[in-house]
């Protein structure tokens, strides 16, 4: 038998057919949706008469729009609360589960299907949303889509898609201290650039990365469509089992050790071809910042933004125009740059280990005084559990608070603006222009960069506090 | 969603020589608030088109009267970031039909297909041959031949093929999407199913 990728194993299980000519009609297990990207596909089934084809494979929540605040009371943005209300209204009237703001189970959409346990080994899963591709840690090919395809995935829980490219990114070694999988993820878009994936499928694997928890694995998955591609996975193990094992849509009892036996096949056959292969050392990887507006703009906090020379014609101009936003010189070096603001969250970051390992840093240790802290939990579950575990008491010691759960200044579609000039680490995943409110600069970095800015209201190497 | 039938183009472009032009560009994500498909070409670009008062930047392409039409050129990468399908709206809206570039990320180019815009990638020496061109006369003419899939400079006689699936082609041609076919399909999906 031929030898298959992960990927091959299955996307192939879920080709309902072949189009001539076309791409495959792919079938999906799993569809998430929220407020921002359903409400035009919702009309347009409705205009051609349609019902949602499988309601019970859907699952929504409103995420991207929702304030941080005071969620207990109304939205007061108009529009904004129209999209939240509209979402609830056509999930309602297609029979579809929606975790509305304040209930147990809301939070950013990529946040709350792992906690579910309704993201699975295995499976296809989709969503309006580019970091769908977060799922892939759980050995499942997950990809984000446009409200046309959500569309389709409404009324025939199918999608048309063409077979993308396979890529396999290789991390072996052991990473240095300080060093986590966010970093990993920055410093591989800086090497393939965030158009290196293009085209593809990745598959994560080596020592550092099965080494990894699964939330470390899903900030890294999390962050392939920054490289350009579809989609990051990684083969399902013991890890991935632990975690899924008992959740609420976990499979239970005899089926459970059924499916158990299907995922421990889910891996690369020895000698699958991948159309491009990629390794990297894990000792190589520091601690991670951006310097430009795209994520491949990423280097070493210790280093020193590029002097640029050896580039000419769009790319020096594209490389000089991103650092006359960013208001930073070629050549200067990152650490003691000044920062406002400090934003911890998003489905990349903000997750129960992100707040421990933040809240690990600034024990004992107290907020540089004009650094303003958003400190955003992914769901309601991860609140939940920062309070259990005494988390936001440490917090408070440090001058910090928590919010309430949302996208929020990930993508700054609610009041969580950072204002024109200013200068935001954040644990996010995209520093485009004008991503965090209009002017507003970012810095992706991990959540221990990210707590070490906080408490020195500069750029900071956060090893040199470890 | 229904679109215009695609059929073929002359017409001048207008020139964005940068690179990865990502959708938070194309449409931020503060214009995604509402609940139609409809008036996103108005804040096409919004922040590079206009200024913190809302007075257009001078020295904007898109606000430049010396450049219009139906083809919009744009550096490599283009249409990176997120799967905001208001981004191949915004464009489409706005009265392009066609967009350029060395390279267009996956989600856009896919959006852009379902919503009846031609994704037209080019090799980086002759989309520098059509920048050159445009820098030349502002009111060059291009030629977007979807049937032979080629694209033109009237003004040199230059082209090049493109790429375009055969099946994605057939639909922009007819103006179909793949709602219709993909319900069309609802017994052997149910079947596949079990
Ligand atoms: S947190 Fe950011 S990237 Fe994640 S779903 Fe929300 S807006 Fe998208």
């Amino acid at each position: 038998m031929e030898a298959k990728t992960l990927f091959d194993k299955i996307w192939d299980a879920h080709v309902v057919k072949q189009v001539e000519g076309g791409p495959n009609v792919l079938y999906i297990d799993r569809h998430f949706i929220h407020e921002v990207t359903s409400p035009v596909a919702f009309l347009g089934l409705k205009s051609r008469g349609l019902k949602v084809f499988r309601p019970d494979q859907t699952t929504a929540t409103p995420d991207h729009n929702v304030p941080t605040i005071n969620q207990n009371m109304s939205i007061k943005d108009e529009l904004s609360r129209n999209q939240v209300e509209m979402l609830k209204k056509n999930c309602e009237e297609n029979g579809i589960v929606h975790h509305g703001l304040g209930t147990d189970g809301h939070g950013v959409v990529h946040i709350i299907g792992p906690e579910m346990g309704l993201t699975q080994p295995g499976m296809t899963i989709v969503c309006g949303d580019s970091h769908t591709s977060t799922h892939g840690a759980f050995g499942a090919i997950a990809f984000g889509i446009g409200t046309s395809e959500v569309e389709m995935v409404l009324a025939s829980q199918c999608i048309m898609q063409p077979k993308p490219k396979k890529m396999r990114i290789t991390v072996n070694g052991e990473l240095g201290k300080g060093v986590t999988a966010k970093d990993i993820a920055l410093y591989i878009i800086s090497k393939i650039s965030t158009s290196g994936g293009t085209g593809h499928f990745i598959e994560y694997a080596g020592s550092a990365i099965t080494g990894l928890s699964m939330e470390g694995r899903m900030t890294l998955c999390n962050l392939s469509i920054e490289s350009g591609a579809r989609g990051g996975m990684i083969a399902p193990d013991e890890t991935t089992i632990n975690y899924v094992k008992g959740r609420q849509f976990a499979p239970k009892g005899e089926a459970w050790d059924k499916t158990v036996a299907y995922w421990e096949t889910l891996k690369s056959d020895e000698g699958a071809k991948f159309d491009t292969e990629y390794s990297f050392d894990a000792a190589d990887i520091e601690p991670m910042i951006t310097y430009g507006t795209n994520p491949g703009m990423g280097l070493g906090v210790s280093q020193t933004i590029p002097t640029g020379e050896e580039l000419t014609g769009t790319d020096k101009a594209t490389f000089m125009k991103s650092l006359k936003y960013m208001n930073f010189n070629p050549g200067d070096a990152m650490k003691g740059k000044k920062v406002d603001y400090v934003f911890l969250g998003s489905c990349t970051n903000g997750r129960i280990e992100d707040f421990r390992a933040f809240a690990d840093f600034v024990k004992g240790k107290q907020k540089a005084d004009d650094v303003i802290v958003w400190l955003v939990p992914g769901s309601k579950a991860v609140e939940k559990q920062i309070i259990a575990e005494g988390l936001d008491k440490i917090f408070e010691a440090a001058g910090m608070s928590l919010r309430q759960p949302g996208c929020s200044a990930c993508l700054a579609m609610n009041d969580d603006k950072i204002p024109e000039g200013k200068y935001a680490v954040s644990t996010s995943n995209r520093n485009f222009e004008g991503r965090q409110g209009p002017g507003a600069r970012t810095l992706l970095a991990s959540p221990l960069t990210a707590a070490a800015a906080a408490v020195t209201g500069v750029i900071t190497d956060p090893r040199e506090f470890l | 969603m229904a679109y215009d039938k695609f059929s073929n183009i002359v017409s001048p472009a207008v020139p964005l020589p940068i690179e990865n032009v990502d959708t938070d560009q194309i449409i931020p994500a503060r214009f995604l608030k509402a609940v139609e498909r409809k008036g996103f070409g108005d804040n096409l670009f919004r922040d590079w088109r206009y200024d913190k008062s809302n007075q257009p930047i001078a020295d904007f392409a898109l606000n430049n009267p010396t450049y219009s039409g139906k083809i919009l050129v744009g550096g490599k990468n283009f249409g990176s970031g997120s799967s905001r399908e208001h981004a191949a709206w915004a464009i489409y809206d706005y009265g392009f039909r066609v967009v350029v570039s060395s390279f267009f990320a996956d989600i856009f180019k896919g959006n852009s297909l379902n919503n009846g815009l031609l994704p037209v990638q080019v090799s980086p020496v002759f989309l520098e041959k059509i920048f050159a061109a445009i820098d030349a006369d502002p009111k060059a003419e291009f030629e977007v031949d979807l049937p032979s899939q080629t694209f033109t400079i009237k003004a040199t006689g230059e082209s090049e093929e493109f790429d375009i699936n055969p099946y994605k082609k057939h639909c922009l041609q007819n103006g179909l999407d793949d709602i219709d076919y993909l319900v069309s399909l609802k017994d052997q999906i149910a079947a596949f199913e079990h």
